[in-house]
């Protein structure tokens, strides 16, 4: 498999008002095409601002970050991102969220009548074709949070980065929307970096599961990796030994070697 | 029914304690029209709002016309010129900080202190008042349109720049309808200044127009017409008001 993201002994610093504040340190990690990476940590360690780091939206306070051997200077097309807080724009429905990203995209190479086509697709996909008209105020949190999964892969990104993208989903449709992105990552060969709090979703989706120490000064503390055969089933794995094992590693690093910082 | 009864009671009950305690100060000073005596003229002079005698007598109406029309042409050049002054401040560290003393000189100077300047430059009148109104109310139009400009939340830009939006669209997707509330409420402050103002300035400048009207009652003595201007003034303004709250309200995205 090719390195597709490379990140080297990466730092990260805020300038705050009592000085730097190293949020991230010796940071290494590369990231094969078509790897499911997840990011857990206990809340404030730093996973948002290292999948902000991989998106370009921020850049890091020394170290180098490549993306397809390229140095990441930036945000890129290739790279499509969820946002923690969702990040819909309220005066826009969420069709016209959608296409806004779908028409930078495409709208050069395709017809007005096919943008419409990649939007009203990616609304089904996260089952939302009903609520296409709506503003994001007229609907519940985890539907706005559909909406901005929808408006990420209606891009297809070769890579895609999620900041928990199911957090404030119920349990069901996080069920439904895990298995949609296993499918879709499988078939389009996607690359995904993930946020989540949630070991289950960890092992569920991974390849590799990333650990982060507490911060402030967080780095890399455990790399996991995941072999369980694809396509993984949510039930069968009920059953799989390896499948409780994974979880216990996960959990013993979480709540044992990393316990919560008393927030 | 008793929803709209309960609405109207306070404001009703309000008005009318007023219009009560002008009948009572006007039974003690004898120059003072009351109420009754006020409204009587009122009626006669809105009978016929639309007559022309000469250049110096015109019907009420004319007058009202007059002041809005100077109203919205010094308003109409100060928002296309403060609106996108306005932006680039908010979008421009560098112009912020080259602007910021000029405005924050210039802007608590009082409206007529500007006349002057402006019967110097342009050697009449109406220009005269047109440009007090426009300089008056420019500076809520600039000033609340690069605060908005400065609010948009990051996680907006953070959008644009995701979706590697182009300038253009940027403009129309994200920064107009994030900072379009508080252009309105630049808008909404401009509009009040400039109406506050051209009464003051028309009573300096003369011609047509509300506020020359009252100087000219005033010369002839007519205290009903005065007391008729203030509540016609006072009316204008508050439509003028409403009306961009109701715009307001339709290019509110909540
Ligand atoms: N712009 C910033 N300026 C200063 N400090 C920051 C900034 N962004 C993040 N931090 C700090 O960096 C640390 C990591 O923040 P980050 O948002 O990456 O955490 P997180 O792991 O995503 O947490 P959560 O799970 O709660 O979302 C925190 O201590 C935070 O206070
Ligand atoms: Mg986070």
């Amino acid at each position: 498999m090719e390195k597709y993201v490379q990140v080297e002994n990466v730092q990260m610093l805020f300038d705050t008002k009592k000085g730097p504040f190293v949020a991230l340190r010796d940071i290494d990690l590369t990231i094969a095409q078509g790897e499911f990476v997840t990011l857990i940590g206990h809340s404030g360690c730093g996973k948002s601002t290292l999948l902000n780091l991989i998106a370009g939206l921020t850049l890091p306070s020394s170290g180098a970050m490549l993306c397809a051997g390229r140095e990441i200077a930036g945000p890129g097309p290739e790279r499509g991102v969820v946002f923690q807080n969702h990040s819909l724009l309220p005066w826009l429905t969420c069709f016209e969220n959608v296409h806004l990203a779908v028409e930078r995209v495409f709208g050069r190479a395709e017809s007005q009548a096919n943008l419409k086509k990649r939007t009203h697709e990616a609304l089904a996909l996260v089952g939302l074709t009903h609520a296409e008209h709506k503003r994001p105020h007229e609907i519940s949190g985890g539907m706005k949070q559909r909406v901005g999964i929808a408006r990420a892969l209606s891009m297809q990104p070769k890579v895609l980065l999620m900041d928990e993208p199911f957090g404030a989903l119920d349990a069901l449709t996080r069920a439904h929307l895990q298995d949609e992105l296993m499918k879709i990552a499988q078939a389009t060969h996607s690359t995904v970096v993930m946020v989540t709090h949630d070991v289950d979703e960890a092992v569920l989706l991974s390849d590799r599961i990333v650990m982060l120490t507490n911060g402030p000064a967080a780095t890399i503390g455990e790399i996991l990796h995941v072999e369980l055969e694809r396509p993984r089933e949510r039930l069968a794995l009920a059953n799989e030994p390896k499948y409780h094992e994974y979880r216990a590693a996960v959990l013993e690093f979480l709540y044992h070697r990393q316990l919560r910082p008393a927030a | 029914m008793n929803k709209i009864f309960k609405a109207l009671l306070p404001p009703l009950i309000g008005l009318l304690l007023f219009v009560g305690v002008w009948a009572l100060v006007a039974q003690s000073s004898p120059q003072l029209p009351g109420p009754a005596k006020t409204w009587a003229s009122a009626v006669q002079l809105f009978s016929d709002p639309f007559y022309r005698k000469g250049p110096n007598d015109q019907g009420i109406g004319w007058n009202i016309l007059a002041s809005l029309q100077r109203v919205g042409i010094g308003f109409g050049m100060a928002a296309a010129i403060g609106i996108p002054l306005g932006f680039m401040i908010g979008r421009f560290q560098f112009l912020d900080a080259m602007t910021a003393p000029i405005i924050s000189l210039l802007r608590p100077v009082s409206p007529l202190a500007w006349l002057p300047i402006g019967l110097l430059v342009f050697k009449a009148a109406n220009p005269a008042a047109i440009w007090v109104i426009f300089i008056s109310s420019i500076w809520p139009m600039i000033i609340n349109t690069a605060v908005g400009v400065n609010r948009i939340p990051q996680d907006y830009m953070n959008v644009a720049k995701v979706l590697n939006l182009s300038e253009w669209k940027i403009f129309t997707k994200i920064l107009f309808p994030a900072v379009l509330p508080y252009m309105i409420t630049g808008i909404r402050l401009s509009i009040g200044v400039a109406w506050l103002v051209i009464v003051a300035a028309e009573m300096l400048t003369g011609g047509v127009g509300i506020g020359f009207w009252v100087w000219d009652e005033w010369n002839n003595l007519n205290v009903e017409h005065i007391i008729i201007a203030i509540f016609v003034v006072g009316i204008v303004g508050l439509l003028l008001e409403q009306a961009l709250v109701m715009l307001a309200k339709r290019f509110s995205y909540e």
